[in-house]
């Protein structure tokens, strides 16, 4: 098994669907941030057969992971200080995202008006549905 | 600042202030005819509309204020690229009040966000129309007495009309609403309003392709036009077009004090020989539409009339 060198301060997020990490990696505007990432792909897992892992060494306070509750709630997230794993984020579904997803709608106001965010709002927990902030339109549907 | 920018951003308490600020403005109209004196509308139409832009205007002029705007994307700086934010930011600095209508949806929450001052939806695209419902109400209520303790039959484009799914919307505040969906199949509701708006409030509904078997049973029958420019595709217009259409024959079988709305305009799903029947309240719809802005126009512009 490949080996990446331990943190000192940062996330661990294991137990990504295999090939998602990427995604992930643009989700999380990772690309941004000016800090080590290592992006393990398809790693062995026993409970998963194949997983990816990502490892982020920033100040803790400083990433946002709330986006993770709405791409996958079985990831994973360690958060270590001083090398060691101080405590597991409990993933929840976000209440708003933005500029993840885009709205499909073709009479939506963000069809035309790039420069506006793209904004959706948790309208029902249970069944895990957004709808965009402007038109309302629910994220994955089929108009 | 309030804006309106979807029929249920007034609680039906503060609906109610506006239902009976616009009855009282029926019934004297000259004591609110001086109570914008100073103030102007703006009314900004990216889309045409005779109606809705008439009724703003007229309900403006009624109040003794002025009124500005263009009337179509073309004729405004739209046409060049700009923005719905930079634009209503230039039109705060010209107008106390903006009506806003929009081809795409949400447009007018956009420029609400942007704005200094109070922004009126006058409808955006296939999604709301809050003062067609204000208005549907106000002419229910003033009518029919009630806004609670209804069987309502909406007809014809569910899909796409707005006006359907502000006032469905707008009713499942009010207890003993019952919906009856009249569509063809093509044009039902969308599942939003069938889930988290009728499901979700609990309230009694079916949804139906003819006309006739349900007459009978309704106190008010809600007349839609399938709207040519919410469609991609000429063919499948014009396969919807005249799927219904509303007449004698059809009123017959009606109750005596069932009443018949239609935002209008309409097309060809109302006959014209309906015209005459007392049940027809279209056009005093139209009277109540500018009663209502009357209302909503003072109350967002927070004018006390004693």
């Amino acid at each position: 098994m490949l080996n990446v060198g331990k943190l000192n301060e940062g996330f661990v997020l294991d137990h990504i669907e295999a090939g998602k990490s990427m995604s992930i990696y643009h989700d999380l505007k990772l690309d941004k941030l000016d800090c080590c990432v290592a992006i393990i792909k398809n790693a062995r897992s026993e409970k998963m057969g194949k997983k990816d892992i990502i490892k982020v060494e920033c100040d803790i306070e400083k990433l946002n992971l709330d986006i993770l509750g709405f791409i996958d709630c079985n990831i994973t997230v360690n958060i270590i200080k001083d090398g060691e794993i101080v405590d597991k984020k409990e993933l929840t579904l976000p209440e708003t995202i933005e500029n993840v997803i885009k709205c499909k709608n073709p009479r939506c106001i963000t069809s035309i008006e790039q420069e506006l965010k793209q904004i959706f709002i948790l309208t029902d927990k249970e069944k895990k549905i957004y709808r965009c902030k402007y038109c309302e339109e629910k994220y994955g549907s089929k108009r | 600042m309030r804006h309106l920018i979807s029929p249920l951003d007034f609680t039906v308490e503060e609906l109610d202030e506006i239902l009976d600020l616009a009855g009282k403005i029926e019934h004297n109209p000259e004591k609110y005819a001086h109570a914008c004196e100073g103030k102007k509308l703006a009314t900004c139409f990216y889309e045409p509309s005779t109606r809705t832009r008439l009724s703003f205007e007229a309900a403006m002029m009624n109040l003794g204020g002025n009124v500005l705007g263009f009337s179509s994307a073309n004729s405004s700086s739209a046409a060049k690229g700009e923005s719905v934010s930079d634009t209503i930011r230039m039109i705060s600095c010209y107008a106390d009040i903006c009506a806003m209508r929009h081809p795409k949806e949400g447009a007018p929450l956009v420029a609400s966000l942007h704005s200094s001052i109070p922004v009126i939806n006058a409808g955006d695209g296939g999604h709301q129309h809050p003062t067609q419902t204000i208005t549907d109400l106000l002419t229910i209520k003033s009518l029919k007495g009630r806004l609670g303790n209804l069987t309502i039959g909406l007809c014809g484009d569910l899909k796409f009309g707005r006006t359907v799914h502000s006032l469905i919307k707008a009713l499942t505040r009010y207890d003993n609403v019952k919906f009856i969906l009249i569509s063809p199949e093509e044009l039902r509701v969308p599942s939003y309003i069938r889930e988290d708006v009728l499901k979700a409030n609990n309230k009694e509904f079916e949804e139906v392709v003819t006309l006739e078997e349900v007459m009978p049973k309704l106190d008010l029958l809600y007349m839609t036009r399938v709207q040519k420019e919410r469609f991609f595709n000429e063919e499948d217009y014009v396969r919807m077009k005249d799927f219904y259409i509303l007449d004698k024959k059809k009123m017959d079988l009606a109750r005596e004090d069932m009443l018949v709305l239609h935002p209008l305009p309409r097309v060809n799903e109302i006959s014209v020989e309906v015209d005459d029947d007392p049940r027809a309240v279209y056009f005093k719809q139209v009277q109540y539409g500018v009663y209502a802005r009357m209302a909503l126009i003072l109350t967002l512009l927070n004018i006390k009339v004693d």
